[in-house]
């Protein structure tokens, strides 16, 4: 068994470097790596490219490393929920590059899977096809994307194992299980780390061969963005 | 008299059949669950990954690791099923999902459509509306027929950035329900009590209008 498990943060962040690209898994607050984002957003590292479906909030999720200015880049799908960043956009002062949501799950998942590049039929004839190669497959027009990978990837799961494996809950898998496939080093962190062996491998989302460090997340808040429910009659 | 968001809602639900998978768009598309017609079974898929997706939780039930696409808390039918995105897009641009409900800013007669951006204002993003609409068979946008100032959503040609070309099928306003044809927008419903000279005057594209507009029925 090849143990995958480092002691703390810090060991997990070793290598991070200024101007590198990292990935972010979760969706809007829901599975995202909040104890590796706490610890990005404390480091002398700016010039990122953060590869990530949402931004965070304006003081939670990935809002931490756009208050401090750490993001060069980012490239999402989906920005709506953050007025910081929506004020470095406007203001130039952020670059980013916005990508179908597909699309942008599609290359992770390309990246990480020796893909370089596929046709899709999302961003046709729209912003997003500019400067792209066009074909026509079953008489319809689809337009070229390319795989993305990064330096890091940080990705976020339920449970996992020693060896690297994961299990993610709910809605909670969204873009981790893509992202984990697609960094050089890929950092999972997990609400609770078990021995090789104690999970089942039928129940494998993500087997450890992805994974290089895995640790115990120290505490998550686990924050709702949007808390809706209904009355009981 | 003009609909509400909620009848807005109400009358595309006449549109789902039985054993569709559906994805529903935020705002007035979310509303369209509140109104499955009896004896009808649908799923609803969310796009970040949920096919089965139930009404929202119990107060203090809430799970911060289930929400839907639009970050709201919410529960699992039985039989639901869980998956990440690569795989809850290759639901949509497969077409297995069957019917698709948006919102829109604009819809033009050749069937385009514009909800994600406007230059130097607000730049939101996207989304899963990218993929979705150029996938779906069946695209129905559920919308306002004019802006806060009064002008029509309904043009020849969006002035917006698009999200996709010639995919809409069929647009859901407060005043009409429109089918989008070749030769472009016909009207085939008017909301009840609203004259078809009120839609022509609210409307910026040309509308086909054949015979008779029959109300909507509720």
């Amino acid at each position: 068994m090849i143990n995958k498990v480092v002691d703390n943060i810090e060991k997990a962040l070793e290598g991070v470097e200024s101007n590198m690209t990292f990935m972010v898994g979760g969706f809007g607050l829901s599975g995202i790596p909040e104890n590796a984002i706490s610890a990005l957003s404390k480091k002398e590292i700016y010039g990122l490219t953060c590869i990530s479906n949402n931004a965070g909030v304006d003081d939670f999720g990935l809002g931490l490393l756009l208050k401090r200015k750490q993001i060069k880049k980012m490239i999402s799908s989906y920005v709506g929920e953050n007025a910081e960043f929506e004020r470095q956009m406007l203001s130039g002062e952020l670059e980013v590059d916005l990508i179908p949501q597909g699309s942008l799950a599609e290359r992770c998942r390309a990246g990480g899977a020796g893909i370089p590049a596929f046709f899709t039929p999302a961003g046709y004839g729209t912003e997003v096809a500019e400067g792209k190669e066009v074909r026509e497959y079953n008489g319809k027009p689809h337009i070229l994307e390319s795989a993305l990978t990064a330096d890091f990837a940080f990705v976020k799961a339920w449970k996992g194992d020693t060896a690297g494996n994961l299990i993610y809950k709910g809605t909670a898998r969204n873009f981790n299980p893509l992202m984990a496939m697609a960094g050089k080093i890929t950092v999972a962190e997990v609400e609770e780390l078990v021995p090789a062996g104690e999970l089942d491998p039928n129940q494998i989302h993500t087997p450890g061969i992805f994974i290089q460090r895995i640790l115990q997340g120290e505490k998550y808040e686990k924050r709702i963005e949007q808390r809706t429910v209904r009355k009981r009659e | 008299m003009a609909l509400d968001k909620n009848q807005i809602a109400q009358r595309i639900a006449q549109e789902l059949e039985h054993n569709m998978y559906v994805n529903l768009g935020i705002g007035i598309p979310t509303l369209v669950a509140n109104y499955i017609p009896q004896g009808i079974d649908i799923e609803f898929q969310s796009e970040n990954g949920l096919l089965g997706m139930g009404p929202f939780p119990f107060e203090g039930e809430e799970d911060p690791d289930m929400i839907n696409a639009g970050k709201q808390t919410i529960t699992t039918m039985p039989g639901a099923a869980l998956f990440d995105s690569a795989t809850s897009f290759a639901m949509i641009r497969g077409q297995h999902v069957q019917l698709t409900v948006l919102g829109a800013m604009e819809v033009a007669e050749n069937g385009d459509i514009a909800n994600w951006k406007i230059p130097g204002k607000m730049v939101k993003g996207m989304g899963g509306a990218m993929d979705l609409v150029a996938s779906a068979d069946n695209i129905i946008v559920a919308m306002m027929h004019t802006n806060r100032q009064g002008e029509s959503k309904i043009l020849k040609k969006c002035t917006l950035p698009i999200t996709g070309v010639n995919c809409i099928k069929k647009v859901v306003t407060n005043l009409a329900v429109l089918e989008v044809t070749k030769e472009g927008f016909k009207l085939l419903e008017r909301a009840p009590g609203v004259s078809v000279e009120e839609i022509i005057t609210a409307t910026q594209a040309k509308l086909i209008i054949e015979e008779d507009i029959p109300e909507m029925q509720f």
